[in-house]
C-alpha cells in the first residue's frame, strides 16, 4: 500500500524525518517496507502558468508554448494535447534531471532544437516528473500553486509503501495511520470537518431501506445528494488518488474512493434514478441468480451471497462490486450513497468464489466496525455535494441490527508482566492505551485498568490484546532479553533422527551427496519405474488441486527424485554417488497416510576419479561401479550400526531380475539392493548401469540396538588356512560361510578369489576362502585346525557337493 | 711424541673422510678413540714425561681426542642425512623428480544437503538451550493447519497460504487432509498431546500452492519451536531467538525485534537482522535496512486452550522460521530452487 506523507500530515502533526516517522511505524506493527522520495531530483523544477499556445511553424502537432515564470518568460516545444493559456504546470529548464519516458531512466535535459525551433526546457508529464506512469500529457497544477515556486515545495512528497497486517484494517486509511503516528509520537489526530448543509425533504421520505438479512449486515447507511452534475474531481483529490496509485474517473467515484481511503469505509455510490420502487433490501441472493457487474461481467451468484436489490432486482454484489444496471453515468444527477456493514466471513468467500478482489473487498474481509460508516457518510455526503454541486437531502438512513455494545476488559501489571517479563506501572499502561483511543478507567484493584477500545480497533477481543498494545507503543526494544531459566523439560530420545543422523555421516564419509527433491511428482515419470506393470502399486495419493502435473502424486517411494537427479547430472563425467533421505506416503482407509522414512541410494558413472594414481582409468579400463559396489555400501551402513544382515533372492521390477537382493536382518527385509532394470533406465534416458539401494528406517529401526557387548581381545594366536573350492555354479557362497561358521574354532571367513572358466570344469566355479582359526583359551596346534578343517570339507563335499581345486 | 700425535691426528682425519657408511664408523671409532687405541697408548706414556712436557704434550692429546670425536659425530650426522635421502630415492621415484604439485589419490567427498546442514546446525542451538525435535506429519487435517492455529476458513490470514488439498480425503471427525503450509501445525498437535512444561522444535517440509520463483517455491523447509511452562515471557522470547541470531549470523550481527500479526500469537513479534550489504542503510536486497529472519510471538491464549492447556496458569511462546533463507543470507545464494534441482555443481559447493 502507498501512502503519501503529505496527505497523512493533514490529520497528525508530525516534525520527525520520514525515516524516523517510518521506523516508529515499522516497529510497532506497520510495516514501511521502502520510501520514495517525489521530488528529489527536481532541482530548478518550477510552477508555471501558461500565457499563450501558438502553432508550431512546421508540425501540425506542435505547439508553441509560452510559460509564465514569475520575472521571466520561456518558450517551448510542446507536444502534448492539454496545453491551455492560464494552466498551470511544471516548468523544466536545461539542465534538470527529468525521467526519459521510453528508457524510463533518469537524464538530463538538454537544450534542443524542434522542427526548426529552439526549445528552452520543457512543460513536464507526471512520468517525467517520476510522479506517475502518465505520458498522456504535461501534468496540470491546480490553480493554489504559486508561480515561480519550486514545485518540490507543492509537489514533492515522500511516499511509504507499507505492509499492513491483516488485524488491522483501521490502518487501510489515512486517519488510521495517523492515529498509530500520534500514539507513536505523542501528538493528536485531526479528523476532517463534515459539516453541511441539508435540505426538506428528508431522506427517508424519499427511499426505504430493509435489511432481510442481519446477520451479513449489522448496518445499513445512506443518504441522498441530489442536483448534482458529473464532472472530473479537483486536481488536490486526484493527486492524493494518484499518491496511492488509484485513477481518477469522476468526482463521484473519486469521493467514494477518496473517503474510504482517508476513512477506511468503503462506499458505493448509485444512481438513485435507476432504482426501482426507491427501496434498498439487503438480502441473500437467489441460488443461480444472474447480475451484471461494473466491469461488464454477468455473474452467477450463489445463495449464500450477500446482495443489495431495488424492488426489483439486485443492484450491486454487498461489498464487493456495483451492478451495472444502478451504474453512475455522465447523466447521472441524484446520488444514493451506501455506507454499510457487512459480514467479512461471507464478503471474503464471495471475492473469492467470483475472483473479485478489490479494495473493498479487501477491507471488509478484515473486519472493519459497523461504527465506522456514520462519520464515513457525512464525510462523503459533504464532499459529493460539495464538488457534484448537489443538496443533501435531510437526514441520513441508519438501519443498525447489529448493534454491539462495546465491553471494557481488564488488564493488570501482573498480566502485562507475566506475559513480557518487564514491569510496567499502571499510569504507563493507562497512558498507552488513551493515546490510541481507548477508554481507560481504575479497575477492582490497585493494578488494574478497565480499557474499553475505540470502535475503530475491530482486533481487541481479550486481555491479551492489550498487553500487546502496551508492548508495541512502549516498545519492543523496552523489553528486556533473558534466558529460559525453568528447568529443561525430561528428553525422549528421538531414534529416527539418530539413525538419519548416523546414515547421513556414514554416506558422505562414502563420498555420497545427499540430495533433497520434491516429494510431489509426476504419475507418469512415476510409472516408468516399472516396465512390466506400468503401475505403482499401491496407488499413490493425488492432489485435489495439484499446480502442474509434474507434482499430482506424492511420491510412493525416494526413486523418482533420484532418477531427476541423475537426469540433471548426466553429463558429470566421474562417479556420481547420490542419497536421499526422506518420506514416502502411503495412502491408508480414511486417516492420514502413513509417512515412513527412507533411504534411498544411487551409484553411476566410473567407480574411480579419473586419476593419475589410477592408472586403469587413463587407459581406457576404467570399470563403472556394479551391483557389489552398492551391496558393499549397505554392509558397510549396516555394519556400521551394528546389524547382521543377509542378502536373498528378490523380485523388484525397477531393478535387473539376475542382479539384486533383499537385505535381510534377524527379523526381516528391511531393504534391497541392486542394478537398475535397463528397461528403467532407458524410460529415463540415463546412461546405465545404475547401481541403487534403498532402506526403510522404521524396519531397520528394531535391530539397531543401543547395546552391544564387549567381547575380549583374544590372547591366542590365530592360525590361517587358505581353501580353494569347486562347487556348482548355482552353490551361494552364503551357503558355504554358514558350513564353515558352524564348526568350532572358525572365528573368520573371508573370500578372496572367484574364478570360473578353463581351470575347472564347465558347471563350476572355484571360491577361494580363507579361514581364521582361533580359540579364546590357548594356541592353536597344527593337528587341532588339521582336524576341524577336514571335518568343514568333508561336510561341504557331502552337503555341496564341494571339492579341494587341484 | 708431539709429533706422533699429530701423525695420528692426520692419518684419523684421513680415514674418517674416506668411509661412506655408517656401518663402518665403528671400526674406525674403536681404532681411534677406543680403550686400546694409539691415543690411548700415548696418553699412558705421559706418565714418563717431566712435568713441563707432561703439561703440554697432555693437553694436545686431549685435544686430539676431543677433534676426533667432533669428527666422529660429524661424519656420523653426515652420513645419517645422506642415507635419508637415499632411501627417499629408492620410495618413490617421481618424488625425485620433485613435483610435490602432484594430486594426491582421490578420495571421493561427500557432503550433506545446506538444507540438512542448517537444520542440523539450527538443531544444535536450540537442543543446546533444551529444547527437543518433535515431529509429526507432512500431510495434515485442516484443524492442526488452520483452524487449531486461529485461522478460520474465509479469513484473509489463509489468503497467504494458498493450499494444496488432497484428492478426497476426509477424517470421521470431517477434517480435510492437505499438505501442511506451516511446522507451525505440529505445534498444534503438541499442546494437545504434551503436558507442560514443553520445550520443542519441530522442523520439515511444507507445501503451499503458490508460482515458483527465486524466493519462494511449491516445497519448502519451516523449523518451529514451542516453549510452554509457568512463566515463561516474552523476555525469555527474546533471549532465545537472539542467542540463536547470534550463534548463527555472528556476534556482531545486529537483531531486532518489532511488533507483527500472526493469528497463533498475541503478542506478535517479527524479528531482523541488520543487511550485511548495506549495514542498515536500505537496499535493493533489504527492507529499509533489515532482513526479515522470522515469526514468533507469545502463544494465542486460545491456542492453549484448544489444547488443554490452561493459559491462566502456562504462558508459552512460540516461533517459526523458513530454513532456506538461512543458508541463503550466509552464502549468498540468490535463487532458492537451486536448492531442490540437485545440481552436483551447486551441492559440491555448499
Amino acid at each position: 500500500m502507498k501512502i503519501s506523507l503529505n496527505w497523512l500530515k493533514q490529520y497528525v502533526d508530525t516534525t520527525l524525518p520520514p525515516k524516523e516517522v517510518a521506523r516508529r511505524l515499522t516497529m510497532a506493527g506497520s510495516e514501511v517496507k521502502g520510501q520514495q522520495v517525489i521530488g528529489e531530483n527536481w532541482e530548478g523544477i518550477v510552477v508555471g502558468r501558461i500565457t499563450a499556445v501558438n502553432a508550431h511553424p512546421n508540425a501540425d502537432r506542435l505547439t508553441l508554448v509560452t510559460i509564465d515564470l514569475g520575472g521571466s518568460e520561456e518558450t517551448v516545444v510542446c507536444g502534448a494535447p492539454n496545453v491551455a493559456v492560464d494552466t498551470k504546470v511544471a516548468y523544466a529548464p536545461v539542465g534538470a534531471r527529468l525521467i526519459n519516458p521510453n528508457t524510463g531512466e533518469q537524464e538530463t535535459l538538454k537544450s534542443a532544437k524542434i522542427r526548426g525551433v529552439v526549445s528552452s526546457g520543457m512543460a513536464c508529464s507526471e512520468k517525467e516528473l517520476g510522479i506517475s506512469e502518465d505520458h498522456t500529457g504535461i501534468l496540470v497544477l491546480s490553480d493554489e500553486a504559486e508561480v515561480g515556486r519550486p514545485l518540490a515545495d507543492y509537489l514533492g512528497d515522500v511516499i511509504f509503501n507499507m505492509d499492513i497486517t491483516p488485524n488491522r484494517p483501521d490502518c487501510l486509511s489515512m486517519i488510521g495511520l495517523a492515529r498509530e503516528i500520534a500514539a507513536l509520537t505523542g501528538q493528536t489526530v485531526h479528523l476532517p470537518d463534515a459539516s453541511y448543509e441539508e435540505v426538506e425533504p428528508s431522506v427517508e421520505s424519499q427511499v426505504s431501506v430493509e435489511i432481510t438479512a442481519p446477520d451479513l449486515c449489522p448496518r445499513y447507511c445512506a443518504s441522498l445528494i441530489t442536483g448534482i452534475s458529473i464532472g472530473e474531481s479537483p486536481r488536490w483529490m486526484q493527486e492524493r488518488l494518484i499518491s496511492y496509485g488509484m485513477r481518477p474517473i469522476n468526482n463521484i467515484v473519486d469521493v467514494t474512493n477518496f473517503v474510504m481511503l482517508e476513512y477506511g469505509q468503503p462506499l458505493h455510490s448509485f444512481d438513485y434514478e435507476k432504482l426501482s420502487g426507491r427501496k434498498i433490501i439487503v438480502h441473500r441472493a437467489s441460488e443461480g441468480e444472474e447480475m451484471v457487474s461494473l466491469d461488464g461481467i454477468e455473474r452467477t451468484l450463489a445463495g449464500n451471497m450477500l446482495v443489495i436489490a431495488d424492488a426489483e432486482r439486485a443492484v450491486a454484489l454487498a461489498g464487493v462490486m456495483g451492478g451495472a444496471n444502478s451504474e453512475v453515468t455522465e447523466e447521472t444527477t441524484s446520488i444514493l450513497l451506501e455506507s454499510a456493514s457487512f459480514n467479512p466471513r461471507s464478503i471474503h468467500y464471495t471475492g473469492r468464489i467470483l475472483n473479485m478482489p478489490s479494495e473493498a473487498c479487501m477491507r471488509f474481509e478484515r473486519g472493519i466496525s459497523p461504527e465506522l460508516t456514520l462519520p464515513a457518510i457525512k464525510r462523503a455526503t459533504q464532499l459529493i455535494a460539495e464538488l457534484g454541486g448537489g443538496q443533501v437531502a435531510r437526514g441520513i438512513i441508519d438501519v443498525y441490527p447489529g448493534r454491539v455494545e462495546p465491553q471494557p476488559l481488564a488488564i493488570t501489571t501482573e498480566e502485562v508482566k507475566r506475559v513480557l517479563g518487564v514491569e510496567f506501572n499502571r499510569e504507563q499502561i493507562e497512558a498507552t492505551l488513551s493515546s490510541l483511543g481507548f477508554e481507560c478507567q481504575a479497575g477492582s484493584s490497585a493494578s488494574e485498568v478497565l480499557a474499553t477500545a475505540p470502535y475503530w480497533r475491530s482486533d481487541i477481543s481479550i486481555p491479551v490484546d492489550l498487553v500487546e498494545e502496551v508492548a508495541r507503543v512502549i516498545g519492543y526494544d523496552e523489553i528486556p532479553t533473558t534466558m529460559l531459566n525453568t528447568p529443561i523439560p525430561q528428553q525422549s530420545p528421538a531414534p529416527v533422527i539418530e539413525l538419519k543422523r548416523k546414515l547421513g555421516e556414514s554416506l558422505t564419509g562414502y563420498g555420497f551427496h545427499e540430495i533433497v527433491t520434491n516429494p510431489l511428482v509426476n504419475l507418469e515419470m512415476l510409472n516408468r519405474l516399472y516396465p512390466e506393470s506400468h503401475s505403482a502399486s499401491p496407488a499413490p495419493i493425488k492432489l485435489a488441486n495439484p499446480i502442474s502435473i509434474m507434482h499430482e502424486y506424492l511420491r510412493p517411494n525416494l526413486r523418482v527424485g533420484l532418477m531427476a537427479a541423475l537426469v540433471t547430472n548426466r553429463r558429470i563425467g566421474g562417479p556420481v554417488r547420490f542419497y536421499e533421505l526422506g518420506k514416502v506416503y502411503l495412502p491408508q482407509l480414511d486417516d492420514l497416510p502413513e509417512e515412513v522414512e527412507m533411504l534411498c541410494g544411487v551409484l553411476s558413472g566410473l567407480r574411480d576419479e579419473p586419476s593419475w594414481q589410477n592408472a586403469s582409468s587413463s587407459l581406457g579400463e576404467a570399470a563403472p561401479f556394479s551391483f557389489f559396489d552398492a551391496k558393499g555400501i549397505v554392509e558397510g551402513l549396516l555394519t556400521g550400526l551394528g546389524v547382521p544382515s543377509s542378502y536373498e533372492l528378490s523380485t523388484d521390477e525397477t531393478l535387473h531380475p539376475l542382479k539384486q537382493a533383499a537385505i535381510v536382518t534377524d527379523g526381516g527385509q528391511v531393504g534391497i539392493v541392486g542394478e537398475l532394470h535397463p528397461a528403467v533406465l532407458e524410460g529415463f534416458d540415463i546412461p546405465g548401469p545404475v547401481q541403487f539401494f534403498e532402506i526403510s528406517l522404521p524396519a531397520l529401526l528394531p535391530f539397531i540396538h543401543g547395546h552391544r557387548m564387549f567381547q575380549p581381545i583374544p590372547r591366542f594366536p590365530a592360525m590361517l588356512r587358505d581353501v580353494a573350492l569347486v562347487v556348482d555354479v548355482g552353490t551361494a557362497y552364503q551357503q558355504i560361510v554358514n558350513i564353515m561358521r558352524g564348526f568350532p574354532l572358525v572365528e573368520q571367513v573371508a573370500l578372496f578369489d572367484v574364478y570360473s572358466g578353463d581351470q575347472v570344469p564347465p558347471g563350476k566355479k572355484s571360491l577361494a576362502c580363507r579361514i581364521t582359526y582361533q580359540s579364546p583359551d590357548h594356541t592353536l596346534t597344527d593337528e587341532e585346525v588339521n582336524r576341524v578343517q577336514k571335518r568343514i570339507l568333508d561336510k561341504l563335499s557331502r552337503d555341496l557337493g564341494a571339492t579341494l581345486r587341484s | 711424541m708431539r709429533e706422533q700425535l699429530e701423525e695420528l691426528l692426520t692419518k684419523a682425519r684421513r680415514e674418517l673422510s674416506a668411509i661412506s657408511e655408517v656401518k663402518d664408523l665403528e671400526s674406525w671409532r674403536v681404532r681411534y678413540l677406543g680403550r686400546k687405541s694409539e691415543l690411548t697408548n700415548i696418553l699412558r706414556g705421559l706418565a714418563g714425561l717431566s712435568l713441563e712436557e707432561r703439561k703440554t704434550v697432555g693437553a694436545r692429546a686431549n685435544e686430539v681426542k676431543s677433534l676426533l670425536a667432533e669428527g666422529l659425530n660429524q661424519k656420523t650426522e653426515e652420513l645419517k642425512k645422506g642415507s635419508t635421502q637415499k632411501s627417499v630415492r629408492v620410495d618413490d621415484a617421481l618424488l625425485a623428480m620433485g613435483d610435490i604439485t602432484l594430486p594426491g589419490r582421490p578420495y571421493p567427498v561427500g557432503r550433506l544437503h545446506p538444507v540438512t546442514q542448517t537444520l542440523n546446525e539450527m538443531s544444535e542451538i536450540f537442543t543446546s538451550m533444551g529444547f527437543q525435535v518433535f515431529d509429526g506429519p507432512e500431510v495434515e487435517w485442516d484443524y492442526y493447519n488452520f483452524e487449531a492455529l486461529n485461522i478460520p476458513e474465509e479469513h484473509p490470514t489463509r489468503d497467504d497460504q494458498s493450499t494444496f488439498w488432497v484428492d478426497q480425503l476426509t477424517s470421521p471427525k470431517g477434517w480435510k487432509g492437505l499438505l501442511r503450509t506451516q511446522t507451525t501445525a505440529v505445534s498444534a498437535r503438541a499442546v494437545e498431546a504434551m503436558e507442560p512444561p514443553i520445550r520443542i522444535i519441530e522442523f520439515g517440509k511444507c507445501y503451499r500452492y503458490e508460482a515458483t520463483d527465486a524466493t519462494h517455491g511449491i516445497m519448502f523447509y519451516h523449523l518451529d519451536g514451542l516453549a510452554v511452562d509457568r512463566g515463561i515471557t516474552m523476555a525469555d522470547l527474546k533471549g532465545t531467538l537472539y542467542e540463536f541470531a547470534r550463534r548463527y549470523f555472528g556476534e556482531d550481527r545486529k537483531v531486532r525485534f518489532r511488533c507483527d500479526f500472526f493469528p497463533f500469537v498475541e503478542p506478535g513479534v517479527e524479528m531482523a537482522i541488520e543487511c550485511a550489504l548495506c549495514h542498515g542503510e536500505g537496499c535493493s536486497l533489504c527492507d529499509e535496512g533489515w532482513l526479515e529472519i522470522l515469526g514468533a510471538g507469545m502463544t494465542h491464549p486460545d491456542v492453549l486452550r484448544r489444547g488443554g492447556i490452561d493459559p491462566d496458569v502456562y504462558t508459552s511462546f512460540a516461533f517459526g522460521i523458513g530454513v532456506e533463507r538461512l543458508p541463503m543470507l550466509r552464502y549468498g545464494v540468490d535463487d532458492m530452487r537451486l536448492f531442490y534441482a540437485n545440481d552436483l555443481r551447486f551441492l559440491r559447493q555448499l
